[in-house]
């Protein structure tokens, strides 16, 4: 077996990491929700830290229902443009050190999104992880699970269809 | 309910203005009447989901659905004491534009013993063109029924 040595595992995590952070940082609402994601390998864990400001119901108190679809949205949106950056990246079709705010691939665009509530969001943090079910050349369908204490007990899952951007290059615009 | 129509909305603005996730978006209760309600949300550089457009994401759009829709089944003339969202939908026909403000109507077309449906469109200011649709079932919580159980 003649295979190329392996990188130093700080080349492949810096890469990586720094692939993902552009993703996150560029989008100004996960900032504002206090959306963060944790990555282990290509797998993305969703993170929204409890804020008061995410409050729905204020007696109960519960997160409030669009605050629950809002980060859900957002776990779909990242998983899926996270896979293809992943794929891009991991096999030199993108250099990561070009990558920049301006030459982020654009991000693929809600088609429609569901939400089922099944049961009340706690007053702390929540998880959520994306599965891309089909992910096409133009369309794409993700479902997303999110739970609080139990990875078991969902408070919230999603299913959404997304149009895919256009590949063309490097994050070119076309229509 | 006793209270006059004005005084129910002016309650029901106070009440979904004050929830704190709709106040940190900036929404505010447009109309409010028997079983609809009007509710718009600033454009807002914290709510842009897309740095290279500006457009709002569409999280931030279903916020606004969801709250009008909550609304909605609140001010339905059967008077459910309180509601959550069952589920909803959401259909994105095309982007917001930047910059301007979101305005969504919600009503609430049927309300059985236990359960509110719900429909719903946003705009912003091009009236012609939603920018989104959405349907959705939303709980009816009964003030204090007499102990029977169904």
């Amino acid at each position: 077996m003649n295979r190329p040595r392996p990188e130093p595992v700080q080349v492949v995590k810096e890469r990586r990491d720094r692939a993902l952070e552009l993703l996150v940082k560029g989008v100004p609402y996960a900032r504002f929700m206090g959306i963060e994601f944790d990555r282990r390998g290509d797998e993305l864990t969703a993170i929204m830290h409890y804020d008061e400001k995410l409050i729905g119901n204020p007696f109960l108190p519960a997160l409030h229902g669009g605050a629950i679809a809002s980060f859900l949205e957002m776990t779909a949106i990242i998983g899926l443009s996270w896979q293809t950056l992943w794929d891009d990246i991991e096999t030199g079709r993108t250099a990561a050190e070009d990558l920049s705010p301006e030459t982020m691939p654009r991000l693929p665009k809600t088609i429609d999104f569901t939400v089922d509530y099944l049961r009340a969001g706690l007053p702390r943090d929540a998880y959520a992880r994306a599965r891309v079910n089909r992910s096409g050349r133009r369309y794409a369908s993700v479902h997303v699970e999110a739970w609080q204490d139990n990875r078991d007990k969902l408070f919230a899952q999603a299913t959404g269809h997304f149009l895919m951007p256009s590949r063309n290059g490097n994050g070119a615009r076309v229509g | 309910m006793t209270l006059k129509a004005g005084e129910k909305a002016r309650i029901a603005k106070q009440f979904i203005e004050a929830i704190p996730f709709s106040k940190a978006l900036g929404m505010n209760l447009d109309d409010i009447g028997d079983g609809f309600a009007v509710i718009s949300m600033p454009w807002s550089e914290d709510l842009v989901g897309d740095p290279q457009s500006g457009v709002i994401h569409g999280g931030a759009v279903s916020a606004l659905m969801d709250t009008c829709g909550g609304a909605a089944v609140m001010s339905h003339p059967d008077a459910p004491a309180g509601t959550a969202t069952i589920d909803l939908r959401i259909d994105y026909m095309r982007p917001a534009t930047p910059g301007q403000r979101i305005i969504a109507r919600a009503e609430c077309y049927n309300v059985t013993r236990s359960v509110g449906f719900v429909r719903a469109s946003a705009f912003d200011e091009d009236e012609d063109r939603p920018v989104a649709t959405a349907a959705g079932a939303f709980t009816v919580e009964r003030p204090k029924e007499k102990e029977a159980k169904a």
